[in-house]
C-alpha cells in the first residue's frame, strides 16, 4: 500500500504527461505481481462497488474522530471528498503496519460488503489504525469506490507497454471483457505468448473525435464513409465458441439486459464473429430516444412486456472478428464490405440486428443537408469513418470524427447552487437553472461544466453575497446572471417540475449583457420539443 | 456590558470610544497586526505594539500619530484599561485585552499558538469574553510541525537545484514569507544559496530585520542580471504573480504554494502548482480550542471563518457562544464579484 500511496501521490502532484509516464513505470518494475495486478486494475479506471454504506462509514469516521455527525457534515461539506475528509479528521495511528495492496484487498476490502456492520465497522477500524494517515486516503477511496487518479487508461496501458514491451493494443485487449487482478491473471497479461486473442473478451473500442474543421478540410467526400450518429448504447457482439456474449463500451457484460439480442445472434450466427454497432429502442422504424433506452437499464428481470414494449435493436456498422480471424487491421471498407455481405446472407428482416445504413449523399454539401435532418431522424448528427482507416485502440485522431448537430441554447437564471467536490471543494459550481413561466422562475436545468476556472470564481463570489436562503449545502441565489445553456436532447417529462427533461445540460457562457428577465421563457422550450419529432 | 460591539465601521470599545482594527477611517484605532485587512489608513490615531509599530507604520500611511505601547504595559484609553499580549501571528501581532471596571475582554485579532521564529509567542490571557477568529474552525484543519514543512520545502528545493529548475514559492508578502525565511535559515545557515524575493517583499522583510529578527540574505529579483543563475535560486513571490509575465525569467521552474489551505487536496489542485506546503499564521482546530481553553472565558464571540461552525461547538461544550462577524479576509483569498446588469 505504501508503494500504491507514494504513486498516486506522484500522479497527483504533477500535470506533465511524461512524468505521469515515468512514475507508473517505475512502480510496475518495482512491485510483486499481486499488488501490480491490483494497481493496473484500479489505475485503469476498473471499479469494485461500494464496500461500505455511506452513511456507515461516516457515523464510524465520526465516532472514531470523536465528533458530532453534524461536525463531520461541515468537514465534508469544506473538503469535498469523503475519503480525504476521513483521512484529515482519524486521529494519528498508534502502530502504523507495511500492508501490501493486494493482501488489503483481498484480505480485508473485498469481503467487507457480505459483512455485518459490526463486523464491517471492526474491519475497517482495524485497517485505519493500521495505516499510516496518506495511506488511510487511498484505502477510504477503495472504500467508497471512488478511486480516482489523474491517469487515462491509456497512459496506464503505455506504461505497461513500454515495461513488458508487449503492444498496447494487445494489452487493452487482454484487459478486457471483466479481467479479474490475481498473479496468474497479471501474468497471462504480461505473457508473451499471443495466441490467447481469442477468448471471451471484446476488442478494445474505437472511438471518435468531435469535428471542429470545417468538413470541407477532410479532403475528397469519396474517402470517407458517412453514417448516422445514433444516440443509444455502444455494444460489441461477441459470438465465440457458441457462445454469444454482448458487452458495453464500459467493459460492462449488458447480455441479461438485452437477451433478445443475445439470442438473435446464437440464432444467426454458427462462425466466430464480433460485430460493433449501438443498441436501440425502436419503434415505428426510427429510434425512440435515449430516455426510451434508459428504461431497459438496471434491470435484473427482464419480462417480455418490457422486451415487447421497449423493443431493442443491435444497429451494427463494423465486423471486427470473423471465423475466428482479427480484422481490425483491414480497412474499413474490407470491413463493410463483409458486413454487409454477412448481415444480407445470414440475418433475416425481422431480426433485432440489423445493418446500420451508410448515408449516400455524394457530395460533402449533400451531407451537411442529411446533417440538418438529425433532429427528424431521431440521431445526434453524422459520424465520418475513413474508408482507409483500421479499427484503431481507442481514440486515434483523424480517422473517425463525429460531426454532431449543433446544441440547443438556452437563456436561463442561475436559482440555486451548489458547493462542487475534488478541484471544485469550496467553491460553489453545481448549480440549477431555471426559465420563466408566467412571473415565476421554473428551474429545468443542472449544469456543472462549461466555465473557465476564473469565471467560476466569480460567480461563487456572486453566490456568496446573494444568498437567499440556504437548506443544508443548497443555497438560494437571487436571480441576477444569465446563463447561456447548452443541451443535446429534450423530452418530456412527468418527473421534472418544468415538464422537461434536458440531456447533456452545460454552461456555452456567462451573458453579462443579459438581465434575468430577458431570460427565455418555458414556451420558447416547449416550442423547440415541438419542433423535434421525438 | 459589552466592552466591545459591532459597528459598521469594525469591533468597538464604547467605554475607551476606539475601534479595533477598523475597516474604514476614524479617530481612534488600536490595531493588532499590519495585515492590509486590519491595518487601514486614515486614522486619526492608531496604538499598536511596539513589536509591530515598524510594519504597522508602513501600512496605515505617515498621517496618524502612531502609539507602540510595549507587551503587558496598560494605558488608560477614557474609562478603558487597555494593554496588548502577543497573538504569534506575525511580527507584532497583538491581542487587545480591555479591562472595565473588573470585567475583562480580550479580542485576539489572527493568532496561531504554534511557535514563529519571527515573532514572539502566542501567550494566554485570562478574561471573561475572549473573541476569537475561526478562519481553520473545522477539525480537518491539523496542521503538520513546522519543523517538518520547512525541513520538506529545503528538500524540494535541493531537488530542483540539482534538476537545474528554479524553485518558486508563492507565500504572503507578510509574515508567511518572513517566517519561511527565518525557517531555511535556521535549517541550512546562512550559506543555504541564493534567495530572491519580488518587490513586493523587501519593505516588508527589510522591517523585519530592522526589528531585530534574523533572517538570510536576500536579493530583489528585479534588481539581478538577466543571466543570474535563477536554476539555483529559491525565489519567494505572491500569489498574484503566478502566471504573469514576470515570472518567465526563471526560466525552467518548478512552483509551489505555502498555506494552511494546501492541506485538502481539492484546494491544492485548484492552485495549480506543483507542490502544496501546508504552513499557516492561523491556529488550527486543537490551536483554537487550546487557546480559548487557556483564557478560562465563559463567554466566547467568533469573528471571520467558520462561524456558525465554531459558535455551535463551543456551545455544545458549555460556554456562551456567539457570532461577531466583522470583515476580515483572513487567509481566504480575495474574490471580485461579479457586476450585475440592471434589471
Amino acid at each position: 500500500m505504501k508503494a500504491f500511496t507514494a504513486l498516486f501521490q506522484a500522479l497527483d502532484a504533477t500535470t506533465s504527461t511524461q512524468a505521469k509516464l515515468a512514475a507508473v513505470q517505475a512502480w510496475l518494475e518495482a512491485v510483486p505481481a499481486a499488488d501490480a495486478a491490483w494497481g493496473v486494475f484500479f489505475l485503469t479506471g476498473q471499479k469494485l462497488p461500494q464496500r461500505v454504506p455511506v452513511a456507515e462509514l461516516k457515523a464510524l469516521a465520526a465516532s472514531e474522530a470523536r465528533i458530532p455527525a453534524w461536525l463531520f457534515d461541515e468537514s465534508y461539506e469544506a473538503v469535498g471528498d469523503l475519503a480525504e475528509t476521513i483521512a484529515l479528521l482519524l486521529p494519528a495511528p498508534q502502530q502504523p503496519q507495511a500492508v501490501p495492496l493486494h493482501q488489503l484487498v483481498e484480505g480485508q476490502l473485498l469481503g467487507l460488503r457480505t459483512l455485518d456492520p459490526a463486523s464491517r465497522a471492526a474491519v475497517v477500524r482495524q485497517v485505519w489504525c493500521s495505516l499510516p494517515s496518506e495511506q488511510r486516503l487511498v484505502w477510504n477511496k477503495l472504500v467508497t469506490g471512488a478511486f480516482r487518479v489523474g491517469v487515462s487508461r491509456q497512459l496506464v496501458l503505455r506504461a505497461l507497454a513500454a515495461v513488458t514491451g508487449l503492444e498496447v493494443g494487445t494489452l487493452a485487449h487482454r484487459l478486457m471483457g471483466g479481467w479479474k487482478p490475481s498473479p496468474t491473471a497479471w501474468q497471462s497479461l504480461i505473457a508473451t505468448d499471443q495466441s490467447d486473442a481469442r477468448t471471451g473478451r471484446p476488442y478494445p473500442f474505437c472511438l471518435a473525435h468531435p469535428l471542429e474543421q470545417p468538413v470541407a478540410q477532410l479532403g475528397p467526400r469519396e474517402a470517407w464513409q458517412a453514417e448516422w450518429k445514433w444516440d443509444g448504447i455502444r455494444a460489441q457482439l461477441v459470438c465465440r465458441g457458441g457462445t454469444v456474449q454482448l458487452w458495453s463500451r464500459g467493459d460492462e457484460l449488458i447480455s441479461e439486459t438485452f437477451p433478445e439480442l443475445v439470442a438473435a445472434g446464437r440464432h444467426a450466427f454458427a462462425e466466430d464473429l464480433v460485430l460493433d454497432g449501438e443498441v436501440l429502442v425502436w419503434r415505428d422504424g426510427r429510434p425512440a430516444g435515449f430516455g426510451e433506452l434508459q428504461k431497459r437499464l438496471g434491470r435484473k428481470q427482464v419480462s417480455p412486456r418490457l422486451q415487447a414494449s421497449l423493443p431493442v435493436v443491435l444497429l451494427v456498422y463494423d465486423l471486427l472478428e470473423r471465423a475466428g480471424e482479427d480484422l481490425r487491421a483491414q480497412p474499413l471498407a474490407v470491413r463493410r464490405a463483409a458486413l454487409e455481405q454477412l448481415m444480407r446472407d445470414v440475418v433475416l428482416p425481422v431480426s433485432p440486428l440489423q445493418l446500420a445504413p451508410v448515408l449516400a449523399a455524394p457530395d460533402w454539401p449533400g451531407l451537411a443537408a442529411a446533417r440538418e435532418q438529425s433532429r427528424a431522424e431521431g440521431v445526434e448528427g453524422l459520424m465520418l469513418k475513413r474508408l482507409d482507416s483500421p479499427y484503431a485502440v481507442g481514440r486515434a485522431r483523424g480517422d473517425w470524427w463525429k460531426w454532431k448537430v449543433v446544441p440547443y441554447t438556452v437563456d436561463a437564471v442561475l436559482v440555486y447552487a451548489q458547493r462542487g467536490h475534488g478541484r471544485r471543494a469550496n467553491l460553489y459550481t453545481d448549480y440549477t437553472f431555471a426559465v420563466w413561466q408566467g412571473d415565476a422562475l421554473v428551474p429545468f436545468a443542472k449544469a456543472y461544466s462549461g466555465l473557465s476556472d476564473a469565471e467560476m470564481r466569480e460567480v461563487d463570489a456572486f453566490i456568496r453575497a446573494n444568498t437567499l436562503e440556504r437548506f443544508g449545502p443548497v443555497r438560494t441565489v437571487a436571480p441576477g446572471l444569465v446563463f447561456e445553456i447548452a443541451f443535446e436532447g429534450l423530452q418530456l417529462s412527468t418527473r421534472h417540475k418544468s415538464g422537461i427533461a434536458v440531456r447533456f445540460p452545460r454552461m456555452v457562457r456567462l451573458r453579462r449583457d443579459k438581465p434575468p428577465a430577458e431570460a427565455d421563457r418555458l414556451e420558447d422550450i416547449r416550442a423547440m420539443l415541438a419542433r423535434t419529432a421525438c | 456590558m459589552d466592552l466591545v460591539t459591532l459597528t459598521e465601521a469594525g469591533l468597538y470599545c464604547p467605554a475607551g470610544d476606539f475601534f479595533i482594527d477598523p475597516a474604514r477611517p476614524v479617530a481612534r484605532a488600536v490595531i493588532t497586526h499590519a495585515h492590509a485587512d486590519h491595518a487601514t489608513t486614515g486614522h486619526g490615531a492608531v496604538l499598536c505594539s511596539a513589536e509591530g509599530a515598524g510594519i504597522t507604520r508602513l501600512r496605515v500611511g505617515p498621517q496618524p500619530t502612531l502609539e507602540a505601547l510595549p507587551w503587558g504595559e496598560p494605558r488608560q484609553i477614557g474609562d478603558a484599561r487597555v494593554s496588548l499580549h502577543p497573538a504569534g501571528h506575525i511580527l507584532g501581532s497583538a491581542q487587545v485585552r480591555i479591562e472595565v471596571a473588573g470585567e475583562v475582554w480580550v479580542a485576539s485579532g489572527d493568532y496561531k499558538v504554534e511557535p514563529d521564529p519571527t515573532c514572539t509567542a502566542f501567550e494566554p490571557v485570562q478574561a471573561h469574553t475572549f473573541i476569537t477568529e475561526s478562519t481553520f474552525g473545522l477539525p480537518v484543519y491539523r496542521w503538520p510541525a513546522q519543523r517538518q514543512v520547512v525541513a520538506d520545502m529545503a528538500s524540494w528545493w535541493q531537488r530542483n537545484q540539482a534538476a537545474d529548475r528554479a524553485s518558486v514559492l508563492f507565500v504572503y508578502a507578510l509574515g508567511k514569507a518572513q517566517r519561511i525565511l527565518a525557517g531555511l535559515g535556521t535549517l541550512l545557515g546562512d550559506d543555504c544559496g541564493p534567495i530572491v524575493v519580488h518587490g513586493a517583499m523587501t519593505a516588508l522583510t527589510d522591517a523585519y530585520r530592522a526589528a531585530g529578527v534574523r533572517l538570510p540574505q536576500t536579493s530583489l529579483v528585479s534588481a539581478l542580471p538577466k543571466d543570474f543563475p535563477w536554476h539555483q535560486a529559491l525565489v519567494l513571490a505572491p500569489p498574484s504573480a503566478q502566471g504573469t509575465p514576470w515570472m518567465r525569467r526563471f526560466g525552467a521552474y518548478a512552483d509551489a504554494y505555502a498555506s494552511g489551505w494546501m492541506l485538502v487536496r481539492g484546494q491544492r489542485r485548484r492552485r495549480a502548482v506543483d507542490r502544496g506546503f501546508v504552513l499557516s499564521d492561523h491556529a488550527d482546530w486543537p490551536g483554537l480550542l487550546q487557546a480559548i481553553e487557556a483564557t478560562r472565558a465563559q463567554r466566547v464571540l467568533v469573528t471571520h471563518g467558520q462561524v456558525p461552525v465554531l459558535v455551535r461547538w463551543l456551545a455544545e461544550q458549555g460556554l456562551q457562544a456567539g457570532a461577531l462577524e466583522a470583515g476580515y479576509g483572513g487567509e481566504q483569498e480575495l474574490e471580485t464579484a461579479v457586476t450585475v446588469p440592471d434589471a
